[in-house]
């Protein structure tokens, strides 16, 4: 085996990962390069070095212990949880919705960390679960109450995409966690019924605006349908093989908005075409298909619901993210990972992947019991 | 699923029995699940990306091409408007122009400010500039400056990027080099009115520096002047900004168009008006080409196409020389003593021996009053020539009511007066020849004795417009049924005779010559040319009834209008000109004009230096003068003129209405019109007509012949 030929240290790295990320972020940097009209250090060189900076973070998060992950899983969630409630507090001193808290030396978000946090923190109740308690309302009452908190603290900020984000991750491991399906398929059903009072009732005029012109981007070009009707522009003037790099008119001539952040993808897909899209989608792929395959295989209860939480936490981004850009979904303000420019999402996506790292480390040292 | 189910039907009544590898196994599955709806999800994407990216290819590659280019177009050189010998009257000036554009400006008076400075632009400017952005719609461009130089419009241009909506241009204006004197000839441009974008919705006209032609023949003739614009492709940010130039088509100018006008001579005529507020009408009588054609005082095109101050706007409104109104088509006056040549050459087509004479010994009684002469010392006897040169009323009520209001009325027409021709401009004003058909129609009363003694002296209901004048001028010098022409065309057929005996047309012209070379009533209207002799009649009209004013002085709106209608040379009759002076105070007003502009023709040094001469009392040419109005309105009103200046559309009514003529009497008319004086003596000294200041009508019926 040729893996014989290099060092032990770096043959144990998970290449199958770390190689795809790479790619990722390097073709991100490269359409950030291109976005910024050529200039690297405008947006390309933080991109490259955050990635840095959080891929030593994941290292590290990959080589703690499980049994750290089990103790703290309780007390970060509720840290979070505080932290939501002080910027819920600052923001109503200040007026209007802040999502952040200023630390002086960066700007937290904390409903970002609790993407994470959730998929820990159920992982870890479904793991102290008593097995027979899974079908009863035990299981489901304190993950509701886990769930409800911060993704209606976040919903009140308000960020429906990132309450969303939290809710889905949590479904997921409940799912997961092998709750009976018929609660999932009638919570779906009462879902359907609840989405359009929710709607007329719950959401904000912006949020219900931007429901409405992506239903028909074209009643509103110039204004909240601009970035749905643009973006559209940007991918489909691209074509097969795109205009080239460097040679985008959206973005350079700032038709397309947000071409750096929640739209890189249209950017990226304007001057790549579709051949750059199936490239970004074949690499999520394979960073999807490697956390279910480590998911999978992992040794026991709470890293497998962690693996697979965090995998579909990442999914979801990307989901989103690229049914947006391409008018299959609202304009919801998610990112997409590793390209997008942004530290918090970065921060985020790599906690997800040190995690699963993590997991994949417990399953080699510990072999696979199936007990 | 098959255990699971199991499962559930055996935990029918107590708790599941769920283990950890029901568990395991439930987590693969479902892991699976998911792994589907991720694959699922990867191939939606990707379906959505082909169809986006390939099929809809063409649809949004247009899409994006249409952002990028941004089409601006150039507005196309407007065509020339050009005299008889080819000077322009109407030429395109290349200059510098900054303009706004309403929608684009984030903070308008800052932006006013800095272009205020940058342009050393007046208070009263900025204000009239502030008064448009107001009102302008959307992308409707309105004009900072124009006519700039160099440095001004690059210190512009360097500072756009902190001038959000200013758009600096090179472009080509409208430019009129004789100013005023052909300012109701030609007409102006302006930027196109909301109204003209909604009849047309063409983009040219939102266009910056894009002008369209708002009176005149500039109006008129917009469609050939107008040419067809070039367009710049260039790549723009969404924000506007230009990166780049793509390609440029150059603009294809619009065709020019020849006038029969003498620009020197439309010029002179304008300047020599002077002070008075009046027009001059000089045609070529072989031909009907109109070579001049001034109404005076007039605005000028040029300040007019810049869009019109609040202080020029106050200026021109307040006047009661009514700058705004086209008096040679819109004024209407009655003729007095000018339409004695037609009524007489009516006589002779009737039959009348020239040589029959009455005693004129100041009035003639017709009916139960008396009719003055305007001299009340009477003529004497008096023949037709002399009928003519001495302006004797007498004669002509005598033999009027001899032959009869009909003959005279058809010989009106036939020269001319009561009719419209078909010249560029909209809504002449043709006027009134009365006959007893047509006061029946109006008035629904017969025809009396006394209108047709009026209508012979050129008063009661007659009402006539200068041009009017000056074609019955021409058909009377040339006999030929001239049809007055502005546009140029050097093969058009000769005009064709109007069937008057040669005899009858010389022993007019020989009465015409003597009033100017004779024994008549405008002997200082004689051309300073030696071997060309000017033929002419004067004219008096009265405007109010002798209660209200002599005519001659006092309150200038009831002094009598002057006219004076000649052609030359008197033995080979080529120009023919007609001369009417508003509230001049009497013919004396207006045959020096005539005489000077017939002059020029023949002598111009002569003519120029006689003007030079009245410039110098009268405060310097028309520009001048205007100047040092504008001046005294502006320190008067300064930048606070209250009155806001009209937008183009209500210019354009106000225009309008200044061009409408003065109404119709509503009423009959049953006075008898006191003949006002024409000898020129009165001119020089106004004083010494005492005899007319007593009322006509109430004279008692005596001395009446």
């Amino acid at each position: 085996m040729p893996r014989a030929y290099v060092p032990a240290t770096i043959a144990r790295q998970p290449w199958g990962v770390l190689l795809p990320l790479m790619a990722l972020v390097s073709f991100g940097a490269a359409v950030l390069d291109s976005a910024a009209g050529g200039r690297f250090e405008t947006w390309s060189m933080s991109h490259l070095l955050r990635f840095v900076v959080f891929l030593v973070m994941a290292m590290v998060i990959a080589r703690l212990p499980q049994e750290l992950f089990r103790k703290m899983a309780l007390p970060v969630y509720g840290v979070l949880c505080l932290l939501l409630v002080l910027v819920e507090l600052i923001g109503g001193i200040g007026g209007g919705s802040q999502r952040w808290l200023n630390l002086g030396f960066m700007t937290l978000q904390p409903s970002e960390l609790m993407k994470p946090g959730i998929v820990l923190v159920l992982a870890w109740f479904y793991s102290v679960l008593p097995i027979g308690e899974t079908q009863s309302w035990r299981a489901l009452i304190p993950a509701g109450l886990l769930l409800g908190l911060p993704a209606g603290l976040v919903m009140l900020q308000p960020d429906l995409g990132t309450g969303l984000a939290i809710t889905f991750g949590a479904v997921v491991v409940m799912f997961l966690a092998g709750l009976p399906l018929r609660w999932f398929l009638g919570a779906g059903a009462a879902g359907l019924v609840a989405a359009p009072m929710a709607f007329f009732f719950l959401l904000h005029d912006y949020q219900r605006n931007r429901v409405l012109v992506f239903l028909d981007p074209e009643s509103d070009p110039l204004g909240t349908g601009y970035h749905i009707t643009q973006s559209k522009i940007a991918i489909g003037s691209g074509g097969f093989i795109g205009k080239g790099f460097g040679n985008g008119s959206q973005s350079h001539l700032n038709y397309l908005p947000e071409s750096h952040t929640d739209f890189v993808f249209a950017t990226m897909a304007e001057e790549w075409g579709m051949l750059g899209g199936l490239f970004v989608l074949i690499v999520f792929w394979l960073i999807f298909r490697w956390g279910l395959k480590v998911a999978n295989s992992a040794p026991d209860r709470f890293s497998r619901l962690l693996a697979a939480g965090m995998t579909m936490t990442i999914f979801f981004y990307m989901c989103i993210n690229l049914m947006m850009v391409m008018g299959l979904a609202p304009v919801v303000g998610i990112p997409l990972p590793w390209m997008s420019h942004g530290g918090s999402s970065m921060m985020t996506n790599m906690i997800c992947v040190g995690t699963i790292m993590a997991v994949e480390r417990w399953s080699r040292n510990a072999p696979r019991s199936l007990s | 699923m098959a255990s699971n189910g199991g499962g559930r039907n055996f935990a029918g009544k107590s708790s599941l029995p769920v283990t950890t590898a029901i568990l395991n196994n439930r987590f693969e599955r479902r892991t699976f699940v998911l792994g589907t709806l991720q694959a699922g999800v990867g191939i939606l994407l990707a379906t959505r990306l082909g169809y986006l990216a390939v099929a809809q290819n063409e649809k949004y590659q247009a899409a994006s091409e249409s952002n990028r280019v941004n089409l601006t177009l150039i507005p196309p050189r407007r065509g020339w408007v050009l005299d008889r010998f080819g000077k322009a009257l109407a030429a395109n000036r290349a200059d510098f122009r900054v303009d706004l554009i309403p929608d684009r400006v984030d903070d308008p008076d800052k932006t006013m400010a800095t272009l205020a400075g940058l342009l050393s632009l007046t208070s009263d400017k900025v204000r009239d500039i502030r008064d448009k952005l107001d009102k302008a719609r959307g992308f409707q461009p309105v004009e900072v400056a124009s006519s700039l130089d160099w440095d001004k419009f690059a210190a512009v241009s360097v500072r756009l990027p902190e001038l959000p909506g200013v758009i600096p241009q090179r472009g080509y204006s409208r430019y009129y080099p004789a100013g005023a004197s052909v300012g109701h000839l030609v007409g102006y441009v302006g930027a196109a009115s909301a109204e003209d974008y909604e009849k047309e919705r063409n983009p040219l006209l939102i266009t910056p520096g894009f002008k369209i032609g708002k009176d005149g023949l500039e109006k008129h003739f917009e469609t050939r002047l107008r040419g067809v614009p070039g367009a710049r492709r260039v790549e723009a940010t969404a924000s506007g900004r230009i990166v780049r130039d793509l390609g440029t088509r150059e603009d294809v100018p619009g065709k020019p168009i020849a006038l029969t006008i003498n620009a020197g001579l439309q010029d002179y005529a304008a300047r020599r008006i002077g002070l008075e507020s009046g027009s001059v009408v000089v045609m070529d009588c072989e031909t009907g080409d109109i070579l001049a054609m001034a109404s005076m005082p007039s605005f000028d095109p040029n300040s007019f196409s810049d869009g019109i101050g609040r202080v020029e706007w106050k200026m021109l409104s307040e006047d009661d020389h009514v700058p705004l109104r086209n008096k040679v088509l819109r004024g209407l006056y009655p003729p007095g003593s000018t339409v004695k040549p037609m009524v007489a050459l009516s006589f002779l087509e009737a039959g009348l021996d020239p040589n029959a004479s009455v005693g004129c010994g100041g009035g003639l009684r017709v009916g139960n009053r008396v009719f003055h002469c305007w001299n009340r010392r009477g003529h004497g006897t008096v023949d037709m020539a002399k009928g003519i040169y001495q302006s004797c009323d007498v004669y002509f009520y005598h033999f009027a009511q001899q032959i009869g209001m009909d003959k005279i009325a058809a010989m009106a027409r036939r020269l001319g007066l009561g009719q419209e021709f078909p010249m560029p401009y909209p809504g002449q004003s043709y006027g009134t020849v009365p006959d007893p058909a047509w006061k029946m129609r109006k008035y629904k009363k017969e025809w009396a004795l006394y209108d047709t003694v009026n209508a012979t002296i050129g008063q009661g209901y007659m009402l006539v417009n200068p041009l009017q004048q000056a074609v019955m001028a021409s058909r009377i010098a040339s006999g030929r049924e001239v049809m007055p022409r502005l546009l140029l065309d050097r093969n058009a057929p000769p005009v064709k005779s109007m069937g008057f005996r040669q005899e009858h047309l010389d022993y007019i012209h020989a009465a015409m010559s003597e009033v100017v070379n004779g024994r008549g009533t405008a002997g200082k209207a004689r051309l300073p040319v030696e071997n060309v002799l000017l033929a002419g009649k004067t004219g008096t009209a009265q405007v109010v009834g002798l209660n209200m004013g002599n005519g001659k002085g006092g309150i200038w709106k009831y002094r009598d209008h002057g006219h004076f209608i000649c052609f030359a040379p008197f033995d080979k009759p080529k120009y023919a000109c007609a001369v009417v002076i508003e509230h001049g105070g009497g013919s004396g007003a207006a045959y020096p004009i005539a005489r000077d502009v017939m002059t020029y023709i023949f002598a111009p040094d002569k003519a120029m230096a006689v003007l030079e001469e009245f410039e110098k009392q009268w405060g310097g040419n028309v520009q001048q003068r205007m100047a040092t109005r504008y001046n005294a309105f502006a320190a008067k009103y300064g930048g606070s003129a209250p009155k806001p200046v009209p937008d183009d559309d209500d210019l354009t009514e106000q225009v309008e209405d200044g061009n409408r003529a003065a109404p119709e009497p509503a009423t009959a008319q049953t006075d008898a019109a006191a003949p006002a004086p024409e000898p020129e003596q009165t001119m020089s000294a106004p004083a010494v007509a005492p005899a007319n200041a007593a009322p006509a009508v109430s004279a008692p019926p005596a001395g009446a012949q």
